[in-house]
């Protein structure tokens, strides 16, 4: 019978099928960082229970670390949380890559570069954007600290099968116009529950070009829209990237070959049915940016502040909320917004290529005046790659601020934070009230469009920057 | 894991949709690596103000809800982050189950909750009851014309009723695995802990490096 990827991964996963319907799922991978996993720990010690595969299990630190003096962490509460994390590894036998390790980084962003992440695998973590890994044609999403517990134990997870949802970006993407602009799109098109209950593919035209950095750009906000998982089939630029760079989990030499023999066989048949789908015409997307809190608030930067009563999908009440919060008024031009900080990272938005996008906007030009621009690499490999192309000092001299590999402003549970009422333009992926710091307000962007705003003190139509 | 059969108690409205678990329990607090003292700081953004004090147009700050413990929202509840802390603080603050609505929009149907945050849940033994919008709408302004009403969740007769001076009750539906696990408050680790064969001889067969 004919099956999607995702029913190609799910099939080969399945350990038994449960009385109650449920599936016990096997996890190739498991994805385990500080915030989320204490508890479960805590839990395998008191009913006296291993790790059951540790050489599976993959740890790091990313979501309390200072990105300026990484190891001087000032809050004790932090610290604690790191130094947990440390003790869960050493005694549970995990590979872990601390501070000290020149490969850590924001989770997601070094599960790729490890070769942690292959096509046809399952992976989870106690962190929602795990669907990044989706990118590889993987099947990856976010679990709580109770499932991460059960995998620990077990390797597996109970599940129920989740539905499939097709979307198609047809035709090409116009110059200036990035993933984070056609997902931010998708986002706001099928609201931020549009994809609750399925597991979402895409696929079309303007996915193929798309580098591995942007693909995951792409699944990584899968969870903004509801699914837990988003995945794109593997094709060549996926096996190229896996066997690229010094990715040491990766298979190589013959075992690679067979992988890649294996991996041909994912994509989804062309027969396949998928339980929803939906066509985007990715010609006509222009570069986002959220005006509301959360990320199905979004327009076009062309457009204006809607009124309370003209949001599709969202009632009067919900919009005048998020208006106020924003304190912005219906009808001010996106582009006359102003803003105080920039954020370029997060798991969303900080790898390689992010920052070399970043960085041609920034060469040759300066911050605006008041305003802080934090540029943070997701990862020590994507800091020291940037700094040996130079990157590094191109944002330096433009006047924004170079930091250490972490999670940083994307939520603030670090000291990199938005003060009440600070606006910010980021690259992170969500804009709930707070999430950059208590009464911050955060509006979403692709890089291109956060170093432009960067530059002019303002949103401003990248299509339209000199040059 | 705690049994949850049915529950008697009083409801206090939330009147927002789409409230993520970063309103739940702020980034802050995710700090501890304890499992409990989550509680005082549910919702902490909007109960207090800014100076620590009790924001007093926040309904949990309200002398008519104090001693709710059925919380009710509006659709997508608990979206965004998978923190569990959300759902520890929400139980620990006393709360026994969640009503929201799923929600007709432009033609496309809104699930009452996340998918992540609902299966936290459940693992906790927290229950999580997606009514009709009208339903809830109707819970809505019952609650703000009764003070202290209360309702009951009977799970396995899956019935909500309001204690109405004439009683209106509501039918709801609920993934039969979930109400199992709920009314058996069964613990998942146990039992996969028991299909050791299965998995050995899964393992057997599977490669994990493709």
């Amino acid at each position: 019978m004919a099956r999607t990827l995702f029913e190609k991964i799910w099939d080969r996963h399945v350990v038994t099928i449960l009385p109650d319907g449920t599936v016990l799922l096997y996890i190739d991978r498991h994805l385990v960082h500080e915030v989320t996993s204490p508890q479960a720990f805590e839990g395998l010690r008191l009913a006296r229970t291993k790790v059951r595969r540790p050489e599976l299990t993959f740890a790091t630190m990313d979501h309390n670390v200072p990105t300026d003096d990484r190891m001087n962490i000032k809050d004790p509460i932090s610290k604690a949380q790191i130094e947990a994390l440390a003790e869960n590894a050493r005694e549970f036998g995990i590979t872990l890559y601390d501070l000290k390790s020149d490969q850590q980084g924001i989770v997601h962003i070094i599960g790729p570069e490890l070769g942690i992440t292959l096509p046809g695998t399952t992976i989870v973590c106690g962190d929602s954007h795990t669907s990044t890994h989706g990118a590889f044609g993987t099947l990856a999403f976010g679990i709580g600290t109770s499932e991460v517990e059960h995998v620990l134990a077990t390797q597996c997870l109970r599940q129920k099968k989740p539905k499939t949802f097709k979307v198609e970006f047809k035709g090409k993407l116009k110059p200036w116009v990035a993933a984070k602009d056609m997902i931010l799109k998708l986002i706001g098109a099928i609201g931020t529950a549009g994809g609750t209950g399925y597991v979402l593919e895409y696929g079309g035209e303007a996915i193929g070009p798309l580098s591995m950095e942007a693909r995951m750009t792409v699944c990584n906000m899968s969870i903004e829209a509801g699914a837990r998982a988003g995945m794109i089939a593997p094709d060549d630029t996926t096996f190229q990237y896996i066997a690229s760079g010094n990715r040491p989990f990766a298979p190589k030499g013959k075992a690679f070959d067979e992988s890649v023999a294996f991996w041909k066989t994912l994509p989804t048949d062309p027969d396949a049915k998928y339980d929803r789908e939906l066509t985007i015409d990715a010609s006509l997307i222009t570069p986002q940016v959220t005006w509301g809190t959360n990320p199905g608030m979004v327009m076009d930067v062309t457009g204006r502040i809607p009124e309370p009563d003209q949001v599709p999908g969202y009632s009067r009440k919900d919009v005048e909320q998020a208006l106020s919060y924003m304190g912005l008024k219906p009808g001010t031009p996106i582009t006359e917004i102003k803003i105080d900080t920039v954020f370029i990272g997060s798991c969303t938005n900080a790898r390689i290529e992010d920052l070399r996008t970043a960085a041609k906007i920034f060469k040759g030009r300066k911050v605006a005046p008041r305003v802080r621009v934090l540029v943070v690499p997701g990862s020590q490999q994507v800091k020291k790659q940037a700094e040996s192309e130079g990157l590094d000092k191109i944002f330096k001299s433009a006047g924004a601020e170079w930091r250490e590999s972490g999670c940083s402003m994307c939520l603030g549970m670090n000291p990199d934070q938005l003060k009440p009422g600070e606006r910010s333009a980021s690259t992170s992926n969500r804009n709930f009230e707070g999430r950059q710091g208590k009464g911050g307000r955060t509006h979403l962007v692709s890089p291109e469009m956060a170093a432009a705003a960067a530059v002019t003190g303002h949103f401003v139509d990248i299509r339209s920057l000199p040059r | 894991m705690e049994v949850f059969k049915s529950h008697r108690g009083i409801m206090v409205t939330l009147d927002r949709a789409n409230v993520d678990t970063d309103q739940i329990i702020p980034k802050q607090f995710l700090k501890s690596i304890q499992r409990t003292g989550f509680e005082k700081n549910l919702f902490h953004d909007w109960r207090y103000l800014s100076d620590g004090k009790p924001n007093p147009d926040f309904p949990l700050n309200q002398e008519r809800f104090k001693k709710a413990s059925i919380l009710v929202a509006r659709n997508n509840f608990g979206c965004g982050s998978s923190r569990e802390h959300a759902v520890w603080a929400i139980q620990q603050y006393g709360f026994k189950a969640v009503f929201a609505p799923r929600a007709e929009r432009n033609g496309t149907s809104i699930p009452a909750f996340a998918d992540i945050f609902r299966n936290n849940s459940t693992k906790n033994g927290l229950l999580t009851v997606e009514l009709k919008e009208a339903e809830v709408e109707e819970i809505f302004q019952m609650v703000d014309r009764y003070t202290g009403l209360e309702a009951t969740v009977d799970l396995e007769r899956q019935r909500v009723t309001l204690h109405l001076p004439e009683e209106i009750s509501f039918h709801f539906e609920i993934d039969p695995s979930v109400k199992e696990h709920l009314v058996r408050g069964l613990d998942e680790i146990r039992q996969t802990l028991q299909l050791e064969q299965n998995i050995k001889a899964f393992e057997d067969r599977h490669n994990t490096q493709r």
